[in-house]
């Protein structure tokens, strides 16, 4: 009989009268690598939350290595081995490598911490597990996929032998993700098991072993990835069968409408784009590829009015908008749909309603005579949930109890509505479940086929290739490169993303 | 879903109200008092007779004013500590006018001091916040040493300008200038209570207006929840939290103001600045912000305090039993965020759901 490191039985977990896993069971064999594959609100962080520690379960038994346990704390589920690698890293930026990885257990010698011991130990472990990494690096230096691996140790040094990695591809890139693959299989070669939630299917046909597929915090099914096709995961995921392909019509590229002309702007006292320019055509959608982090958000934030530009121009048909403020460039015809919904994009405590309104409630005939006629904004609300299939119980509602899907769908609502000619959709999908996807993919694609131009910048390849009609690569502040979406393949992309010149 | 929304945040303050009641008893309990006795007399002295009515009255007044001016400024994010500064030269205002302009009919003379009294604590506050928006300094630092620089100003103002040699205190305004009048003090048995008191319950519904049906209300109200969303969405911020500010100031100016004309009829020498501006904070902080919510909360308070008086008066039990019972429900509305955790708990809500897919947040 195969050793289970980890049986989770018959787990239920309420939040009041809200049932977030319900009768979930699963297994994890030690040497496995275990995908947990669900949409978002299907209840995987929860259920691991609580084989981390952090939650308790309502009822149902957690058994480790064969004993039943009940972890208060992640500090007693460490104790048992159970390592947990976010998907916002837990890393202090001003630390070294080095002391990110001992914190909380620095080895001591005399009361003070033996860092060369540590560096021995952990040295040691790298070179068992593959694990590149620069002990001496401060940790605010190192790539997204370096931090990774520094959280990966930090779990190996503390001993642990389940890993648990919470969407661990959302930032890298694909020569990124490719390594953490090798790193995974390693971990399981060495007899470690691994849980990794994710929603993406094509990592779970090349890193995992058996798949657990959750939906509306039920168990749906436990599947051999090798005997199961990508669809029948979709399908089990969202519960009908899925379209993977956006119905889109030729057209022919119309007049441009927007330009960029060596576009420089400064933040922090670094110049974070140099000399970007860009053009966006009527009936057109034009993708920005690029890791997180190269001058898209800077980009983003000089188009809305929200960064100054230091030398450049940025026109919208013959309305020159570099130093114009954030109200009027909105007004001139640009929308935006920004990456960070929660923070930027609405404000969270205010009603659906109140939301739709934000960018232009100071307007006839909202506002009159310094008064806001709310009858007329809820009523807007309400026209606007219903065309844009928001779900809610009703326009009064507050933003923050909406999902994440559907907060998506206010602000793409409330962008859309106003008409622009250019419209900026940044990560537009990230974190949203399918459905929502499927309908924002719509939306966008509508935006083009009605002669409108739309920006679109995404750290997600799949996305960019799918709807654009043309992709811009951007690196460290400037355009590498521009290709073709139906002729190139995800490696050319990520060669260009990484900085390099297709010609090399 | 609404509707226990609005249970729960009723239930934050009201069991500290409760809370800081029972510290209160068994304090009393310890030192031998007579807490039931004692909760009793307050009660009396402060709500059992129309006299003791309208002291309360009265002296809820500027408490409702010094927290809206709070509360405006707190929905648009900042602590604007500097409320005793703004009442006082809002007191220090209507006085200097009052004395000023007696020629005035009694309608000018009236509201020429109460605006006047207004516009300098607006001034007052105006400061901090211009400060805030365009240099960035912390309206907590600001407002607290321009609560100083009001104190040695109005002592310096009065002792040199308005008092006569050697008195510390201004004379006394014309009566005409005053907000009491015979008719409310007749019905109250002579207490204090004047006009101020419906300036004040006008002053909260203007300001839910203003909060709830203005376009500047709902702008103060967006930059205050979240000011990079209220950046993107083309608000713009600077002017926003100005105007909020200098909107604070001019309710705790208008708090002194009222005062000013309506109870202490003169402005005198004093050595510390006033402990309404202060209390009205806890006020507000009680009311959780919500202007209705504040003329409970100053109601209480004020109860509390006039109440307080008669405690001595009856008993030998020290008075200041009742600053202990207001400091509890302040430290207890302070930690409500354990209510809120016990609430949660036992009344399991939706509202603290750990959602899936990380990356929502």
């Amino acid at each position: 009989m195969e050793k289970y490191v980890v049986q989770m039985k018959n787990i239920t977990k309420n939040f009041g009268n809200y049932k977030a896993n319900d009768d979930i069971s699963l297994e994890l064999k030690q040497g496995e690598i275990l995908a947990l594959l669900g949409e978002n609100g299907a209840g995987k962080s929860t259920l691991m939350g609580m084989l981390s520690g952090l939650l308790q379960p309502t009822s149902g038994d957690i058994i480790i290595n064969d004993k039943i346990v009940r972890m208060e704390s992640p500090r007693e589920a460490k104790k048992l081995g159970i390592g947990m690698v976010h998907q916002h890293f837990m890393l202090i930026p001003a630390f070294s490598v080095l002391e990110n990885i001992i914190l909380g257990d620095e080895p001591l010698k005399a009361g003070r911490i033996n860092y060369k011991q540590a560096a021995a130990d952990i040295t040691l472990l790298a070179g068992k597990y593959h694990l590149e990494i620069d002990l001496n690096a401060k940790v605010r230096d190192i790539t997204v996929g370096m931090q990774q691996r520094v959280e990966i140790m930090k779990a190996l040094y503390r001993k642990a032998n389940i890993f648990i990695f919470d969407e661990p591809t959302a930032a890298l890139t694909p020569q990124e993700i490719k390594q953490l693959m090798k790193v995974l299989r390693t971990l399981a070669a060495e007899g470690k098991s691994v849980i990794f939630i994710t929603h993406k299917l094509k990592e779970i046909k090349e890193a995992a072993d058996r798949c657990v597929v959750i939906r509306m915090g039920k168990l749906v099914d436990t599947v051999e990835v090798s005997e199961t096709k990508e669809e029948s995961l979709a399908e089990m995921m969202v519960g009908h069968k899925v379209n993977f392909a956006v119905k889109k019509q030729e057209t022919d590229q119309g007049k441009e409408i927007f330009r960029i002309e060596n576009l420089n702007v400064e933040a922090h006292g670094q110049l974070k784009l140099k000399n970007l320019s860009l053009t966006v055509h009527a009936g057109e959608i034009v993708g920005v590829a690029g890791v997180d982090g190269n001058g898209q958000s800077e980009l983003i934030a000089a188009i809305t009015g929200l960064q100054k530009v230091k030398k450049g121009v940025i026109m919208l048909g013959d309305k020159q908008l570099q130093q114009q403020n954030a109200r009027k460039i909105a007004a001139a015809g640009i929308g935006c749909i920004p990456e960070d919904r929660q923070n930027i994009g609405l404000i969270l405590p205010l009603t659906i309603a109140e939301n739709l309104v934000l960018k232009s409630y100071y307007k006839q005939p909202i506002s009159n005579k310094g008064f806001l006629n709310y009858k007329r904004i809820n009523e807007d609300g309400r026209a606007l949930i219903e065309k844009f299939d928001i779900r809610s119980q009703s326009e009064k509602e507050l933003v923050e109890d909406l999902s994440g899907g559907n907060q998506q769908k206010v602000i793409v609502a409330r962008e859309i509505n106003a008409h622009p000619d250019l419209l900026i959709a940044a990560n537009p999908t990230r974190g949203v479940d399918i459905g929502a996807i499927e309908y924002i993919h719509e939306k966008i694609v509508e935006q083009r086929n009605s002669g409108h131009g739309v920006l679109l910048v995404s750290f997600e390849l799949e996305e960019i290739l799918k709807l654009s009609d043309r992709v811009v690569v951007m690196h460290e502040g400037q355009i590498v490169g521009e290709i073709d979406p139906r002729r190139t393949s995800s490696e050319e992309l990520g060669l260009l993303m990484a900085g390099r010149k297709i010609a090399e | 879903m609404l509707h226990s929304r609005s249970i729960r945040a009723l239930a934050v303050p009201l069991i500290s109200i409760i809370a800081g009641f029972i510290i209160g008893a068994i304090l009393m309990l310890i030192f031998g008092y007579d807490p039931v006795q004692n909760y009793q007399n307050l009660f009396i002295g402060s709500l059992g007779d129309v006299y003791s009515l309208g002291e309360t009255l009265r002296n809820m007044t500027p408490l409702i004013l010094t927290a809206l001016g709070f509360a405006v400024s707190s929905k648009a994010g900042f602590f604007n500590i500097g409320g005793p500064g703004q009442y006082l030269m809002g007191w220090f205002g209507s006085i200097v006018f009052a004395l000023n302009f007696t020629t005035l009919p009694t309608w000018a003379l009236i509201s020429g001091s109460m605006v006047c009294g207004a516009l300098l604590g607006g001034i007052w506050s105006f400061i901090a916040g211009f400060l805030r928006a365009y240099f960035g300094t912390s309206e907590v630092i600001t407002t607290i040493m321009l609560n100083y620089i009001a104190l040695y100003f109005v002592n310096f103002a009065v002792k040199n300008w308005l008092a006569k040699k050697g008195s510390d205190s201004s004379p006394n305004i014309v009566q005409r200038a005053s907000l009491n009048t015979d008719f409310l003090q007749k019905i109250t048995n002579n207490s204090t209570f004047n006009w101020g008191f419906f300036i004040a319950i006008i002053t909260v519904f203007v300001i839910w207006m203003y909060f709830n049906k203005t376009r500047s209300g709902f702008e103060v109200r967006s930059v205050g929840l979240n000011e990079a969303a209220s950046t993107y969405a083309g608000i713009n911020v600077k002017k926003t939290i100005v105007i909020a500010m200098l909107l604070s100031g001019l309710l705790a100016g208008l708090g002194g103001a009222i005062d000013g004309i309506g109870n202490f009829q003169n402005i005198s020498v004093s050595n510390n600045l006033p402990s309404v501006g202060f209390n009205g904070m806890a006020v507000a902080l009680l009311a959780a912000e919500n202007p209705i919510g504040i003329i409970f909360a100053a109601l209480l308070f004020s109860a509390l305090q006039i109440g307080g008086l008669s405690i001595s008066v009856y008993s030998n039990t020290p008075s200041e039993i009742v600053d202990i019972v207001i400091a509890s429900i302040i430290f207890f509305v302070g930690i409500k965020y354990i209510f809120e955790v016990i609430l949660t708990r036992k009344w399991g809500k939706k509202q603290h759901k750990v959602t899936n897919g990380g990356a929502n947040k």
